[in-house]
């Protein structure tokens, strides 16, 4: 039939939505993405070292094997996330021809671009960027972003950079809703961001897009604490398989996705689920080490 | 039901739940987020959205809900799958996580029906799909869909698209494989909510 459309925006901040009040989880093999598929994420984040190992390291963290990202898809049913470095074109091209599902443009791999983003309208494959703050998130949806996670501080089981940033973007939208009209074009100037996505914000009061937390979740309630705050749901990455019980975690965090306003059935769920990842005081981290600072 | 409209469940464990808890309350309906089986009290209605179908039904064994799903659609109450929803009902499920081969489904409509059946994300898309009982297309966005590779007897073909069937109904029970609650069209959920005001065939 003619009228049959592929790679649509729609499509892909539709597909985007199906994540919602879902959790997505980092995986390093098939047998932790088999792992995750049975605890009920929405979907898994394939990738060579989890955020903890790469900050361990050190060196330059790049795209996966593909032959790994093809292991992880036939392992499992649910969609298949995997990452590339920010700006690195080629990367997201061959993540798109092995059938990669979402594309991450991420500051925890080591970026290729330190000016631009990708142009990811270019691409049928959906992409998710990171953001600490409005004018970086709508900056992002403009280039074609058909999703938005905090940036948190990925790897240090720390949760205080994701609340930072989602209160940040939040509370930028809620003073843009208190903005007359004609105040929109400066508003637009001062976050360097789009205007015609500003003018969105003010008469929808979110972004365009689904709004996920990511980096430093390592609980249950550290799960909960986020959608409590108004995110749409939760990206795991150390927070799971950097602890002494991965399955139990993974699914109690899922759990708390879903019932993050009832406090007795948080409290049930994070009962005896060994010793989380040890984490990382942000205040320790000397500035290089820093991973939020990535993205302009 | 009251003078105010029936009121409608959406199963809220993950997923669009959102989307259609806006297009059933534009519409006059009152809608209750279902949890837990609590939730389900007092409803005449459910609608099981698209999502992830593994994670639902996960959730909804952890949380204790196919048996209730089950007692509600036998004491009178309508169904209506969009997607992963879909899958939740259908008697069997093709396309089963690998680790497992199967997947837990309420069994309350009888097709088999296929995840993926389109492929993956980036062969979703979007189309005018011509729907029994409608009189003009109804635009219809299909992600990662799922299509019913087998109707049983009974079960009613509301849609079909490119060969494979994408919407059905038996009884109380509706299924459409691709999104109504993306789209504006409201004409779908107003079906629905209409099924549920009117005396139910036997």
């Amino acid at each position: 039939m003619s009228d049959v459309q592929t790679g649509t925006p729609a499509l892909k901040q539709g597909f985007a939505e199906m994540f919602k009040g879902g959790v997505i989880m980092d995986v390093v093999t098939a047998d932790q993405a088999r792992i995750a598929e049975a605890a009920g994420a929405t979907a898994v984040m394939a990738l060579e070292r989890v955020p903890a190992d790469i900050r361990k390291d050190g060196g330059v963290a790049r795209m996966s094997d593909p032959k790994m990202i093809k292991e992880i898809i036939a392992a499992v049913s649910i969609p298949v996330m995997a990452k590339v470095r920010i700006g690195h074109i080629v990367e997201a091209q061959i993540l798109q021809a092995i059938g990669v599902d979402f594309i991450d443009e991420s500051e925890v791999l080591t970026p290729a671009d330190d000016q631009y983003h990708i142009l990811k309208s270019d691409f049928k494959v959906p992409f998710v960027c990171g953001a600490k703050n409005l004018g970086e998130a709508l900056r992002r949806v403009g280039e074609g972003a058909s999703m938005i996670r905090t940036k948190g501080e990925a790897g240090t089981g720390n949760v205080i950079e994701a609340v930072r940033h989602a209160r940040t973007v939040l509370g930028e939208i809620r003073a843009i809703q208190a903005r007359p009209a004609e105040e929109l074009m400066t508003v637009a100037r001062d976050l360097q961001a789009p205007y015609e996505l500003v003018k969105y914000v003010h008469a929808n009061g979110k972004l365009p897009v689904v709004n996920f937390a990511a980096g430093g979740v390592a609980t249950p309630a550290d799960a909960a604490l986020m959608m409590a705050l108004g995110l749409d749901g939760v990206f795991v990455g150390s927070g799971i398989f950097k602890s002494d019980n991965p399955e139990r975690r993974a699914q109690a965090i899922v759990k708390a996705v879903t019932h993050f306003q009832n406090p007795e059935v948080l409290a049930e769920i994070s009962e005896d689920l060994g010793a989380p990842m040890t984490g990382i005081n942000i205040d320790d981290l000397i500035p290089a080490e820093r991973l939020a600072t990535r993205g302009w | 039901m009251g003078a105010a409209g029936p009121r409608v469940g959406v199963l809220a464990l993950q997923g669009a739940f959102r989307e259609h808890r806006a297009r059933l309350e534009a519409l006059g309906a009152a809608v209750t987020e279902v949890r837990l089986p609590a939730d389900l009290a007092g409803l005449s209605g459910l609608i099981l959205p698209g999502g992830e179908s593994t994670t639902m039904a996960r959730l909804m064994g952890e949380f204790g809900l196919w048996a209730p799903v089950r007692d509600f659609h036998a004491a009178g109450g309508h169904l209506w799958g969009t997607c992963a929803g879909a899958i939740l009902l259908a008697r069997e499920v093709q396309g089963a996580p690998p680790q497992f081969g199967h997947q837990d489904s309420l069994a309350l409509l009888d097709v088999t029906v296929q995840r993926n059946a389109f492929g993956r994300q980036i062969d979703s898309f979007t189309t005018d799909l011509l729907l029994e009982g409608l009189s003009a297309p109804l635009p219809a966005v299909f992600i990662r869909a799922p299509a019913f590779a087998r109707v049983g007897e009974g079960v009613e073909v509301l849609a079909t698209h490119e060969g494979q069937t994408v919407a059905v109904r038996q009884g109380r029970v509706l299924a459409t494989a691709f999104h109504p609650e993306l789209t504006g069209d409201l004409r779908l959920h107003e079906l629905f909510l209409g099924g549920m005001r009117a005396p139910v065939p036997a």
